[in-house]
């Protein structure tokens, strides 16, 4: 999958978050993601920018505007050196919350997204990464 | 082997292409590639020399493995021509027979080469087959795949096309669903609705299902989150038109829709009508054969 | 830090939010609305999201406990202008805000909390008979 464009950010505070929103904004434009789906994407990386900044003890995200057999996408991949996820299956459940959330983050951005995979390991660190194609 | 039979083949090609390119070019024709007009000779002389040239290089630094890297050229190229044939509308076995018909001018070629030795040419012929019928096979890979592409393109523009929302009153809407609902549709439909809701501030939107022919547990998830996303946005919706046997099906799937539904639009209609405040008085008649005082009012004058 | 302006319109408060919201600024909302409900013993909280692109989980979570926390104040909360867009997304996402009340734009929300209060004003009046 060739990558055509990309930045990172860091997730340290909430005003973060908001960065990262705008970002994933700017990004899914470029790739001329319909309305709709826009909405899906950044609502996505809202999410799991949240959960980086308040379960992984903040981290980083790479946004990339990437191309595959002709399609382009979005495709944000969250990095966090936190304490990592022991369920992941569990995780991926509404209603499963481990803070103060409503449990919709993981499960909802999977919901929200094309591509979906998520790596964790416990006291090392949980890299998510999603895409939405046009 | 394998490599040495392709080189062989490499060499073959480079020696004869002076009378290979001619005869394939001459049963391509013959096979009515140039029929019908949608490609010109000069075309199909510049993509068949290019194909040859491209052939060669992968055989010789490949072998005749077509899964090797040295063959993403050609492949590429087949790709590209198949594509472009699927959209200018050939038939598969026209568009495969650009590789297929390849086949003799080549196993001619061999047999006129008096270098070989008998057992030599039939194993090259062996190999030239396997190799030639597996970039067909590729080719017609590519042009179903381009004809799918075109299928779902069609799709989306037919699910657009069938889902006009119409206004049945001042703020009340009804969107009369036909056919299957699918994911991809119900998604053009929902949007449609939504936007058509805040363009002209409808209050109620009637979601009427006569036309759909089944209600699976899909579809009505499909059909409640259509109606928990207008609730979001301030607007109610009703859900009419569900057939005896849908009605059945939905109840033995235990699919639950907890939204006001009606039998018919007209049932629909009227709660619609006595949510926002309005209600349907009879009144008399104007064309007066129908209504009894009204004749009797007559036969008085 | 920034604060999104509350204003007052007889017994009713009118939030626009046309900001990004960062997540303290959501929270600073909640607080400060809650605050002027008790103060100008408002009846209704009308919140304008028709700038708003996106609402994520925890800004849903921020209306619902806005409309949960009002109910108990005794007023009424009705969210207006959301997006398609929005919608969907949230839909998706899992959030139905069951407990807020919507409505389409500004004035219609208006119209819904002013016949609220009718409704209740008759029923107190029946209730005094």
């Amino acid at each position: 999958m060739p990558t055509t464009k990309t930045e990172r950010l860091d997730i340290k505070a909430s005003d973060d978050v908001v960065r990262v929103r705008q970002l994933t904004r700017a990004y899914a434009l470029e790739v001329g993601l319909s309305l709709v789906d826009q909405t899906k994407v950044i609502t996505a990386s809202s999410e799991l920018a949240r959960n980086t900044l308040d379960y992984g003890g903040g981290g980083e995200v790479t946004v990339e505007l990437v191309e595959q057999g002709g399609r382009r996408g979005v495709r944000l991949t969250f990095d966090d050196k936190g304490p990592g996820i022991v369920d992941i299956e569990q995780a991926l459940k509404d209603g499963f919350t481990s803070g103060k959330g409503m449990g919709l983050g993981l499960g909802g951005a999977k919901r929200l997204c094309n591509d979906f995979s998520i790596a964790s390991k416990p006291g090392e660190g949980t890299k998510v990464m999603i895409a939405r194609w046009k | 082997m394998a490599g040495q039979a392709g080189s062989d083949i490499a060499s073959l090609v480079s020696r004869n292409e002076a009378t290979i390119l001619p005869e394939w070019l001459e049963l391509q024709k013959k096979a009515g590639t140039l029929h019908t007009g949608r490609i010109s000779e000069g075309e199909l002389q510049s993509q068949s020399k290019n194909f040859l040239h491209l052939l060669r290089d992968a055989l010789a630094q490949g072998g005749s493995d077509v899964s090797n890297g040295a063959y993403e050229p050609a492949k590429a190229m087949l790709a590209e021509l198949s594509r472009s044939r699927a959209s200018q509308g050939f038939s598969p076995s026209e568009t495969a027979s650009f590789v297929f018909s390849l086949k003799q001018p080549l196993f001619n070629a061999l047999n006129r080469d008096k270098s070989l030795s008998g057992e030599q040419i039939a194993s090259t012929i062996w190999t030239t087959t396997v190799l030639l019928d597996e970039l067909g096979l590729f080719t017609l890979e590519i042009f179903q795949k381009s004809r799918e592409e075109v299928i779902i393109r069609q799709q989306r523009e037919i699910a657009e096309l069938s889902t006009p929302v119409v206004k049945l009153w001042d703020g009340i809407l009804a969107l009369p669903l036909i056919g299957t609902l699918d994911s991809q549709r119900t998604q053009v439909v929902m949007e449609n609705l939504l936007q058509t809701i805040v363009d002209v501030e409808a209050e109620i939107a009637i979601i009427d299902i006569t036309g759909v022919p089944m209600v699976d547990t899909l579809t009505a998830q499909h059909l409640l989150k259509t109606v928990a996303a207008a609730r979001l946005m301030g607007a109610d919706c009703l859900i009419s038109g569900i057939r005896p046997q849908i009605a059945q099906t939905m109840v033995h799937l235990g699919v639950e829709l907890n939204v006001i539904s009606k039998s018919s639009l007209a049932d629909a209609f009227a709660v619609a009508l006595r949510q926002t405040g309005r209600a349907v008085v009879k009144t008399k008649r104007i064309d007066g054969a129908a209504v009894p005082d009204k004749k009797i009012g007559r036969q008085e004058a | 830090m920034d604060r999104i302006p509350i204003l007052k319109f007889g017994n009713t408060l009118l939030v626009t939010i046309q900001v990004d919201m960062h997540d303290r600024l959501a929270t600073a909302l909640e607080e400060d609305l809650t605050a002027k409900i008790v103060a100008h013993t408002a009846r209704g909280v009308l919140i304008d999201i028709s700038a708003l692109e996106i609402v994520d989980s925890f800004m849903g979570r921020m209306l619902d406990n806005i409309a949960a926390v009002s109910r108990i104040l005794d007023a009424d909360t009705v969210v207006v202008g959301m997006r398609p867009a929005v919608a969907i997304t949230l839909v998706e996402l899992g959030l139905s805000l069951t407990g807020v009340k919507t409505a389409l734009n500004v004035e219609r929300g208006m119209a819904l909390i002013h016949s609220r209060l009718a409704e209740s004003e008759a029923d107190d009046a029946d209730d005094e008979d």
